[in-house]
């Protein structure tokens, strides 16, 4: 897509707002129903990638430490991470913090 | 052309979409639309007509078949009434915003309660605002013709949007009319093959019905609704092509001794054909008046309507369902819109009759017309009157 949603007139819709490039959900900004974002403590963390296979958006991506973070492009702030960090490493902060 | 029978409308109804070469019909069965359907089960299982015949188990499934058949590129054929078109309702909106070409002949039926099988144009009237192409008839012939008609434009890749076909139930669903048949030879003419703008194919993936967001929403609505107002020069087209084949022509408004009338009478559907007895018995008077058929209700012809009541001083509107607490019927709600602020605006009387069946006899019209000659103004009072009524 070039124009980003908000920037599409309506007459750039193609007939029946058919979609006819596929995979594109990965364009859709769900980080902007974010209101709490998950916080990793280094110090706790076991990189056992608990958070990684839980993560219902595939948000969260391992570092080249091996460590884990979420992309906030993405990150919905569920707090499923949080609820199944085995380690309890991961906490959830205000967005305005 | 083809031959002349004599055959009930429906059963004619059913060959016609037969003739079409339907891949899919999906319906279930209503009364009064109950004979088209069961003709076109009988046609499938007798290998007359080679086409998916799927009797779903209700209403809001048939039209949720045909938005899936239309998407992978099938000729979709559906038929309801009333209270079966109210079970659909939800998948009817959903046929245009993914602009598919859908045919539906609506026998139109009076919505419950009293719980009624009879005619008149509460059903359609519950779906003005579908966003679907809404033609209507006015004899068996119409309603053939109209079956091509009704591919045609609806599969037309500059048009693709589905289209209701309003055939009045019982007056003429179950009435037995000559009507002449086309050979296949002018179908195939007039008809080509269903080629869709958008096909669901597992080989290249596209979504149809997306997720649409406040902030593309409102696009998506002005995209439709220019999609809808953009068919007319398609749907006339279609219909001046019809007149060459046929020697029938259709327009969007049509009158009769409309010209130099001073008040005219405003019909959809079957009455127009009472209602012009009743124009030749008022002219027989030396009375000056005449008549107009909407026959194309959305998009709105509204330059055509502008035309046919230049020069008019009354409009007498005939509606066939209600808005209740509203601005009396439907039709005469639209008209004085579309007609307010115009130079000489003419008096505009409404009679809400032949609800769920009752008869309007050509001599109720002279008798209406009588009435709204001493009708002057617009009086608020007067704004809609329940003809014949009981007090």
């Amino acid at each position: 897509m070039v124009k980003s949603e908000e920037e599409l007139s309506w007459k750039d819709l193609g007939v029946g707002c058919v979609v006819n490039e596929p995979g594109n959900a990965s364009q859709y900004k769900t980080g902007d129903w974010r209101s709490i974002r998950p916080v990793w403590d280094k110090e706790k963390c076991i990189r056992c990638g608990v958070c990684y296979l839980f993560c219902p958006d595939m948000a969260i991506g391992k570092t080249g430490e091996g460590y884990f973070e979420t992309d906030l492009y993405y990150c919905k702030g569920c707090g499923i991470c949080v609820q199944e960090c085995i380690t309890g490493c991961i906490k959830m902060v205000e967005e305005e913090e | 052309m083809g031959k002349r029978i004599g055959i009930e409308n429906s059963l004619a109804a059913a060959e016609a979409i037969m003739m079409a070469n339907v891949d899919v019909v999906a319906a279930y069965p209503i009364t009064p639309q109950t004979h088209i359907v069961e003709h076109l089960s009988e046609l499938v299982a007798d290998g007359e007509l080679d086409a998916e015949f799927i009797p779903v188990e209700s209403e809001h499934a048939a039209m949720s078949v045909c938005c899936g058949s239309s998407a992978v590129g099938a000729r979709t054929f559906t038929c309801t009434s009333s209270q079966g078109l109210a079970l659909m309702n939800e998948i009817v909106f959903i046929a245009p915003s993914l602009r598919l070409p859908i045919v539906m002949i609506l026998a139109n039926r009076s919505m419950s309660g009293p719980l009624s099988i009879w005619n008149d144009h509460t059903d359609v009237m519950s779906i003005r605002d579908c966003g679907w192409i809404q033609v209507f008839t006015e004899n068996g012939q119409e309603i053939f013709d109209h079956v091509m008609f009704a591919f045609r434009v609806a599969e037309d890749p500059k048009i693709s949007l589905p289209l209701i076909v309003n055939v009045d139930g019982f007056t003429l669903t179950h009435v037995i009319e000559p009507i002449e048949y086309w050979d296949q030879e002018t179908v195939t003419k007039y008809l080509p093959d269903f080629k869709p703008v958008n096909v669901l194919d597992p080989d290249h993936p596209v979504t149809m019905g997306a997720f649409g967001m406040p902030s593309i929403f409102t696009e998506a609505k002005k995209s439709q609704d220019q999609a809808l107002i953009n068919s007319k020069p398609g749907i006339v087209q279609a219909w001046e092509e019809m007149g060459k084949l046929t020697g029938r022509h259709y327009r969007p408004v049509e009158t009769n001794c409309a010209e130099d009338a001073e008040t005219v009478f405003l019909t959809m559907g079957s009455f127009g054909e009472t209602v012009s007895i009743a124009v030749d018995e008022l002219r027989k008077q030396g009375k000056p008046v005449g008549q107009i058929k909407i026959r194309l209700w959305r998009p709105f012809p509204f330059e055509e309507f502008r035309q046919a009541v230049q020069g008019v001083k009354k409009i007498i509107i005939v509606d066939r369902a209600i808005s209740y607490g509203g601005p009396g019927g439907p039709v005469a709600g639209e008209i004085r819109s579309l007609l307010y602020g115009e130079d000489n605006m003419p008096v505009i009387t409404n009679f809400l009759c032949g609800l769920a069946g009752r008869d309007v006899t050509p001599e109720d019209y002279i008798a209406m017309y009588e009435k709204s000659e001493a009708m002057k103004g617009i009086v608020r009072e007067e704004d809609y009157i329940f003809y014949g009524v009981r007090e």
